[in-house]
């Protein structure tokens, strides 16, 4: 008898490899701590399950060269494209997919020149700090403008496009945007689309989960709601969503901001009275429903109702 | 005659593995790394030719292993120097530099001797290779 199987065909213990690379713990807390993003939590899964697969792969002698992990995050104003950009670095550098693990972002201002010849020292140098990272371009529509065909983006795309073929493994580029805007971008450059293997799209909250993203920003800054601010945050967002100008979590972070001032200033005019602890974190439902949103919105209904 | 100047010059010439781990060492120390090169081996030739600009705020040696291997497509039969500049307050210079690439051959140094005031004599030294103008050393 031989000794021992060959190694193409010893069992490969994958549960092994999922505790040892931490991924399991990572994608727990990028549930716990990221609302809604059914489709992005799904997609870095499945990033994470090929990367893992591959490197078991590697181990029986079996490659197909490292995959291209270039993304385009598209999505409206406040649905965390960049809050998951962030964490994507930490995902790729805990599953070793790049080596070092830091996040470098820029807009069209840090790649783009003014004058000839600027542009690519600028892009290149943005890139070599990049490397070994990801390197996130927001908005990066304005990288490209049709009505001018002197503009100096397009020289900042070529060598971006050039980086995402020939230096895979030194970094990730993820190009974020909104959706029409970044549909339209990738439909007159159809080099740059090609490149990218991973189009997410981030979609938008519902009630319920912008209600809890409320709940997780406020435990974070330490305050707490009042039965009855609860109720009036929950009519709040309501209204808010049915806004023209409404940027999701954002927005969101926005009245819970104003309310901090409210809620402070409230405390202040009952100067004199001894402020407890409680007082402190709690924010009442006038705190609240003080918001423009509520005004108008009664505003409105008078002037509907002569 | 091999030309022993800056860190590691009497030791054979690093793989560019080694060169990338030793660059890797250098940016973990947060110093600026950057790439210089040059015709005239002579020694008190201080300042080298900038080779683009020094590169700060990188993260991974990868940057700058880009940056060494278009000088030496460019320059392949000069010296080329990678230096790490440390910022901080009170160093403000450069803690390692070490040469990556070098002409073959190297000719060396002749020693000149000038007769001075009666007959004293001066020595110096001075490159075969600046016998030939700027660019034209080392074809």
């Amino acid at each position: 008898m031989t000794g021992g199987a060959p190694p193409a065909d010893r069992p490969l213990d994958l549960a092994a490899a999922l505790a040892e690379s931490g991924v399991d713990e990572l994608l727990a807390t990028l549930d716990a701590e990221l609302v809604g993003l059914a489709p992005v939590k799904r997609r870095i899964r499945e990033i994470a399950a090929l990367l893992l697969v591959e490197k078991l792969r590697l181990q029986v002698g079996l490659s197909a060269g490292p995959p291209s992990l270039h993304m385009s995050f598209t999505g409206n104003p406040g649905t965390g494209k960049t809050t998951i950009a962030l964490r994507m670095a930490e995902i790729l550098h805990r599953l070793r997919y790049v080596r070092k693990g830091h996040l470098v972002a820029v807009t069209r201002d840090d790649l783009v020149g003014q004058f000839i010849g600027h542009t690519a020292p600028r892009t290149k140098e943005v890139v070599k700090r990049a490397m070994g990272g990801v390197l996130f371009i927001d908005e990066a529509y304005f990288l490209y403008r049709p009505e001018n065909e002197r503009d100096y983006g397009q020289e900042a795309m070529e060598i971006l496009l050039q980086v995402m073929e020939n230096d895979r493994d030194d970094l990730v580029v993820i190009l974020a945007g909104y959706k029409d805007r970044m549909d339209r971008f990738f439909a007159s450059n159809p080099g740059m689309s090609s490149r990218i293997a991973h189009h997410v799209d981030f979609p938008d909250y519902g009630q319920d989960e912008l209600y809890a993203i409320a709940g997780l920003m406020l435990e974070k800054m330490q305050y707490r709601l009042s039965d009855d601010a609860r109720t009036a945050l929950g009519e709040y967002i309501e209204r808010r969503r049915a806004r023209p100008s409404f940027a999701n979590a954002r927005s969101i972070r926005n009245a819970l901001d104003r309310a901090r001032l409210r809620h402070a200033d409230r405390l202040f005019g009952a100067a004199g009275e001894p402020l407890s602890r409680e007082a402190l974190m709690t924010i009442e439902a006038s705190d609240i429903r003080a918001s423009r949103v509520f005004s108008e919105a009664a505003a409105t209904a008078e002037e509907s109702t002569p | 005659m091999r030309l022993t100047q800056g860190t590691f010059s009497f030791l054979p010439d690093l793989s560019d593995d080694q060169i990338s781990n030793q660059i890797e060492y250098c940016l973990e120390n947060g110093w600026a790394v950057s790439v210089e090169y040059t015709d005239d081996p002579h020694p008190r030739n201080t300042y080298w030719e900038m080779f683009g600009n020094p590169m700060f705020d990188l993260r991974d040696a990868a940057g700058v292993m880009k940056e060494v291997s278009a000088a030496r497509t460019t320059f392949p039969n000069h010296y080329i120097k990678v230096n790490a500049f440390d910022a901080t307050r009170g160093v403000e210079s450069l803690r390692l530099s070490f040469i990556v690439n070098r002409p073959d051959p190297e000719p060396g140094f002749g020693l000149v001797r000038q007769e001075v005031d009666g007959r004293a004599i001066r020595y110096t030294i001075r490159a075969y290779a600046t016998d030939q103008p700027e660019g034209e050393r080392y074809q």
